[in-house]
């Protein structure tokens, strides 16, 4: 009872000091602290409430369980990172992006090509591609081949679809601009277009992050060597080791956000020019 | 005539080019089986029946698409003349199946998404301590604790739609979040001021100011949610086992080889998204053009 007690009191102390904080100004500071400690009470609640109710750790580990877990199975964790991110994501990301960029500046040349394909991409940009995994496991084997053939695919149309729309983001005036500078094809491509392409090729390349992991995870769930997170994860809960698969779920999330900033940081460092940018 | 060309010429042509890849490609991947089964029994194969064969297989490494058009014909078309429109090997059965979770899935996300919306729109502490979580949840690959949730749920002695259509809840409230925070937004500064001259209270300008401007955004938005709904849905049939659902049939038929049902499942899931999404966007056009927003 008296977690339970503890938790609530966490839970009001937290959000008064957020109600003090939101009413200041709003600085880098506050905006930091604040998500901060909603996050930093939300854990603690979590813990109380499982130790208070008495919840089976079968069913929902408390924090600091899978804090002692996480510590304990670092090895496994790392060897289930390699193959999963670092072969199979990362690998399908480079690939699949760059494909889709590749093909989307060939597009763009062609009129009629982008007439057609566009539709088609934003067609299946919306279909529910994840079901391909069973398909390209079959054809590419168990190993992280097939994990990177499901990332090259889910993340090609988004990248596509998102790289021609960029690619059409300058206007007529400064197009022609550069025709009175006798600049060629290429020249325009290089030093107009591509540039102003930017913010939405980011705009593709952070959407594909998540899909990278999503696909390469969910790819394993169809057959895998016996590593990698999508089968650790499926695994361990038929063996009801919760601790684990959150473990699992605590590295999924650190990568998924690392990649995704480290991506957005990149967007900053080459669209500094960009209004949204300066703010 | 000239101009319906124009728009639908280069699309008819992609869709004809991928039909003839399709072909070529299952040609390509089913030869070597085919080669391989004509050597056993000691039979030289022509060109045109090593192609035959390639069209015939009944584990093929890619079907040819009337291969999978026959599989669904007769998994839907000829199950309803037979009067068995919902049996267990019906498509029909398995798709309805993935439909409600999705529905139910949509319908909470939405609920759930607007609700936080409005929280954050009008209350400044959940504003910053919520939304860059919500920002967060979606780099994470969520998708990973799908199986947990199901066996958790089930373990609570919850099972059924509910733990399916939890994921696909989860999936689908957030392009809902981000769409209706922008769109309660919308509104600049002289509209709020012109609500505040008629001494309009907070309700007032919340039902005829804020949420009728957000309508275009949250259209938007349901699109991308209907799609990740789906998406969930079907990934949430996978840890129950191959039991019911598209999702089961895909693992089923991956279980199994069976690569035709695979291909039949996933052009159904490919259907279904097209369905729904469309209908989004037909209820888009309608509402914005009664509220006369379409330009």
């Amino acid at each position: 009872m008296i977690w339970v007690i503890a938790g609530l009191a966490i839970w009001a102390i937290g959000w008064w000091t957020n109600v003090m904080l939101a009413r200041r100004p709003k600085t880098r500071l506050t905006g930091f602290a604040v998500p901060a400690i909603f996050g930093i009470t939300i854990l603690l609640i979590w813990e109380c409430m499982v130790r208070g109710l008495e919840i089976s750790p079968v069913l929902l580990p408390p924090p600091s369980m899978i804090a002692v877990r996480f510590a304990g199975s670092t090895g496994i964790l790392w060897e289930d990172f390699v193959q999963t991110v670092i072969k199979g994501a990362l690998s399908g990301y480079i690939l699949g992006c760059g494909a889709a960029f590749l093909i989307a500046v060939l597009i763009d040349r062609y009129p009629f090509l982008q007439r057609g394909l566009l539709p088609v991409g934003n067609f299946v940009a919306a279909l529910p591609i994840i079901g391909m995994a069973p398909i390209l496991v079959m054809w590419f084997g168990f190993d992280w081949q097939s994990k990177a053939a499901v990332v090259v695919v889910m993340v090609f149309f988004p990248m596509l679809v998102n790289t021609v729309q960029g690619l059409q983001a300058t206007d007529h005036m400064q197009r022609d601009l550069m025709r009175t500078y006798a600049a060629s094809y290429m020249q325009t491509l290089f030093k107009l277009r591509l540039p102003a392409a930017m913010p939405f090729i980011f705009n593709g390349l952070k959407i594909a992050t998540t899909l990278a992991l999503i696909g390469a995870i969910v790819a394993e769930f169809f057959g895998s060597p016996i590593k990698g997170m999508g089968f650790r994860i499926s695994t361990s809960v038929g063996q009801l080791a919760l601790d684990l698969v959150w473990a699992e779920i605590v590295v999924a999330a650190v990568v998924g956000s690392a990649f995704y900033g480290g991506v957005a940081l990149l967007e900053k460092a080459v669209t500094f020019w960009h209004p949204s940018q300066r703010g | 005539m000239a101009g319906l060309w124009h728009r639908l010429g280069p699309i008819v042509t992609v869709v004809i080019a991928i039909f003839v890849l399709w072909y070529a490609g299952a040609v390509a991947l089913n030869a070597a089986w085919a080669q391989d089964k004509a050597k056993r029994n000691n039979i030289e194969l022509s060109f045109s029946e090593l192609v035959a064969d390639t069209m015939s297989q009944k584990k093929p490494k890619l079907p040819a698409p009337h291969q999978v058009g026959q599989e669904i014909w007769k998994t839907t078309g000829a199950m309803v003349l037979k009067g068995k429109a919902f049996s267990k090997r019906s498509l029909l059965y398995h798709s309805g199946v993935t439909l409600s979770s999705t529905l139910l899935g949509f319908a909470m996300g939405t609920a759930l998404g607007i609700a936080l919306a409005v929280g954050i729109v009008y209350n400044r502490t959940m504003d910053m301590s919520v939304m860059p979580w919500v920002i967060a949840s979606q780099t994470i690959p969520i998708l990973a604790i799908a199986p947990m949730i199901i066996v958790v749920l089930n373990a609570v002695g919850i099972s059924g739609l509910l733990p399916k259509a939890v994921i696909s809840m989860y999936l689908s409230f957030f392009p809902v979040v981000v769409g209706m925070v922008k769109g309660l937004r919308s509104p600049d500064h002289m509209q709020l001021d012109q609500m505040k001259t008629w001494s309009a209270t907070d309700g007032q300008e919340f039902w005829k100011l804020r949420l009728p401007s957000s309508m275009p955004y949250l259209f938007t938005s349901l699109k991308i949610a209907m799609a990740a709904s789906l998406v969930g849905a079907i990934v949430g049939e996978l840890p129950t086992g191959a039991i019911a659902g598209l999702g089961a049939r895909l693992l089923g038929g991956s279980y199994y080889g069976q690569t035709i049902q695979i291909w039949s499942a996933l052009i159904t899931a490919a259907a279904l998204a097209a369905a729904l999404v469309g209908l989004i966007g037909l209820m888009q056009t309608m509402v914005l053009k009664r509220m006369g927003m379409v330009r």
